[in-house]
């Protein structure tokens, strides 16, 4: 079935999801990939958003940002920040969900500033609530564009901490969430070695081939043991996102 | 009592003097007091020193119209689309003039926030550490934790000279109902010395009182009150307006060039005199279609003895 690069890469992320987990949602495809699962595999999984918004039931229509008025309609809480961030610092939020401007080997992502190839400093929003969400959830999901100038071997500023420079750098500087488990692009998804904690390339898009990722990432990478090709939607699947999507405004 | 409600125009020439720190914006996405913002260009404040979690582009407007020398922000763009071209050329350009940034998360804001409100030089918090915003950022100090040891960051205070919050409903004394997501609005408002709200509508102080639960800020801590129906535009109100996400993707498109920005803030902002010409310029035909479609109310709950 075709489909587009967008919504193979937030059916992937909604994959991610487990059923009754508690998941902080980052803004733009991590809304839809929230959608997504609670509409298929993840009935009872809860969306955290930093506004502080609960939600038990999907929002009955597309968001732009988490604070449209869908998603306060039949939210289960509308309360404060520090309401949904105290938990994820309790370690209460099992999965966080967020996208990037450059990620690194390590999954240290950057929303800053970056340097153009002329070597200007170009300035990025900031972190939002990013920062947190890597520094304290259970696990991390990380979703961006693959392009070599996002993939360099280190991050210029490190917004949202992955895993330092490996070693155990997340316990070495005190950061209790777990940290990145994968990377997912427009080419490929990549996870992290439990020894090295670097990241590795474990499946391709279908039609993607390794050495086109290779080209588009800025350091050597290697094969995971498990390589594959990503699998596509299902046809129920697709069928949702665009349900979710009617009008393609994220996903074409 | 003395009167706080007065018109909008009066409130931000009264209370908001160049220099100050003004914290907006509290609600993230939602609740953005424009309206407010809009007056603050006009009356042509200078040196202001924004704060806020995420602004979506109220801060970005601010930034171009040469109203802000400081930011202490977690993020500053255009939630829906992207950049906000203003805080890029203050940044990198020193355009209008420049700007200084101080790089917070949301977990931080909210935290000196709350630090403020309670009265105390800073918070613990474990967000952060090892990254380039805890080391650059001079008011999130690492710490040990005096009990166990463990590595902490100190998130300093934060207390702003003045919080503008937008609410739906709020009485002749300054008492707020508000509902839908808060963010940091709460916190602000306890943090800042003065307190700027702008109303959907005046209600008697019956209805205040017949729901206590849902007054979230009282008039104690509030000290002018203006009513600005659609004071938020292009921001959403929960019962009262959607979001007009076209509006953030215009600007999005408009505001590229500087003078691509000019002309935007003459149009919007500077030409119309008042919120009133504002919403003339956006027209009924709009304004209704932001309109909530489905109503919802809540079950009223008994307060009876």
């Amino acid at each position: 079935m075709e489909c587009t690069l967008k919504e193979l890469m937030v059916t992937a992320v909604a994959r991610e999801i487990r059923d009754g987990e508690i998941v902080f949602v980052g803004m733009r495809l991590p809304l839809l990939a929230f959608a997504l699962a609670k509409r298929t595999h993840a009935p009872t999984a809860v969306g955290f958003f930093e506004n502080g918004v609960i939600r038990e039931t999907p929002s009955p229509e597309l968001l732009f940002t988490m604070g449209d008025t869908p998603n306060l309609y039949q939210a289960t809480f509308c309360g404060d920040m520090l309401s949904v961030m105290g938990p994820l610092q309790q370690g209460r939020v099992a999965l966080g969900i967020i996208g990037g401007a450059e990620v690194d080997r390590y999954g240290n992502i950057n929303t800053t500033e970056v340097v153009d190839t002329k070597g200007r400093k170009i300035r990025l929003p900031g972190s939002g609530g990013a920062c947190d969400i890597a520094s304290l959830a259970g696990r991390l999901v990380i979703i961006m564009a693959h392009e070599r100038r996002r993939f360099p071997p280190r991050v210029s500023y490190l917004t949202s901490p992955g895993y330092g420079d490996g070693r155990h750098w997340r316990k070495s500087v005190g950061l209790p969430g777990g940290g990145p488990v994968a990377v997912i692009t427009d080419r490929a998804i990549l996870r992290f070695d439990s020894v090295t904690e670097e990241a590795v390339l474990t499946s391709v898009h279908p039609g993607v081939s390794v050495e086109q990722v290779q080209e588009q990432t800025g350091w050597r990478l290697r094969l995971a043991e498990n390589f594959h090709t990503t699998p596509l939607p299902t046809r129920d699947e697709l069928k949702i996102l665009r349900e979710i999507d009617p009008t393609g405004f994220w996903l074409r | 009592m003395k009167v706080k409600v007065i018109p909008l125009s009066e409130a931000i020439g009264r209370y908001v003097s160049d220099g100050q720190s003004v914290v907006l914006g509290t609600g993230l996405e939602g609740f953005i007091p424009f309206a407010a913002g809009y007056e603050i260009i006009r009356q042509g404040k200078r040196n202001l020193c924004l704060i806020g979690p995420i602004s979506d582009i109220l801060f970005d407007l601010l930034i171009g119209a040469g109203c802000v020398t400081r930011v202490v922000a977690a993020w500053v763009g255009n939630v829906s689309a992207g950049l906000g071209y203003n805080f890029r050329r203050a940044v990198e350009e020193s355009i209008p003039h420049p700007l200084e940034v101080e790089n917070h998360s949301n977990f931080t804001i909210a935290l000196g926030l709350h630090a403020g409100a309670l009265g105390i030089p800073f918070v613990p918090a474990r967000t952060a550490l090892g990254t380039d915003l805890q080391r650059q950022n001079p008011h999130l100090r690492e710490i040990s934790c005096p009990y166990t040891g463990e590595r902490l960051v100190a998130v300093r205070a934060i207390t702003p000279d003045v919080a503008i919050v937008h609410v739906q409903r709020a009485d002749r004394e300054g008492n707020c109902h508000l509902w839908g997501n808060l963010g940091v609005t709460l916190d602000a408002v306890r943090a800042s010395r003065t307190v700027i709200v702008t109303t959907e509508e005046i209600v008697s102080s019956d209805v205040i009182l017949s729901d206590p639960n849902r007054t979230l800020i009282p008039g104690i801590f509030v000290t002018a009150i203006a009513v600005v129906p659609w004071g938020a535009h292009p921001s959403p109100v929960v019962g009262y307006y959607n979001r007009d996400h076209e509006f953030f993707h215009d600007y999005h498109e408009q505001t590229r060039t500087r003078e691509q920005f000019l002309d935007w803030l003459k149009q919007w902002v500077l030409q119309p005199a008042d919120h009133e010409a504002y919403l003339r310029k956006l027209g009924a035909h709009r304004l209704n279609r932001l309109r909530p479609k489905r109503t919802a109310p809540s079950v009223p709950v008994h307060f009876g003895y």
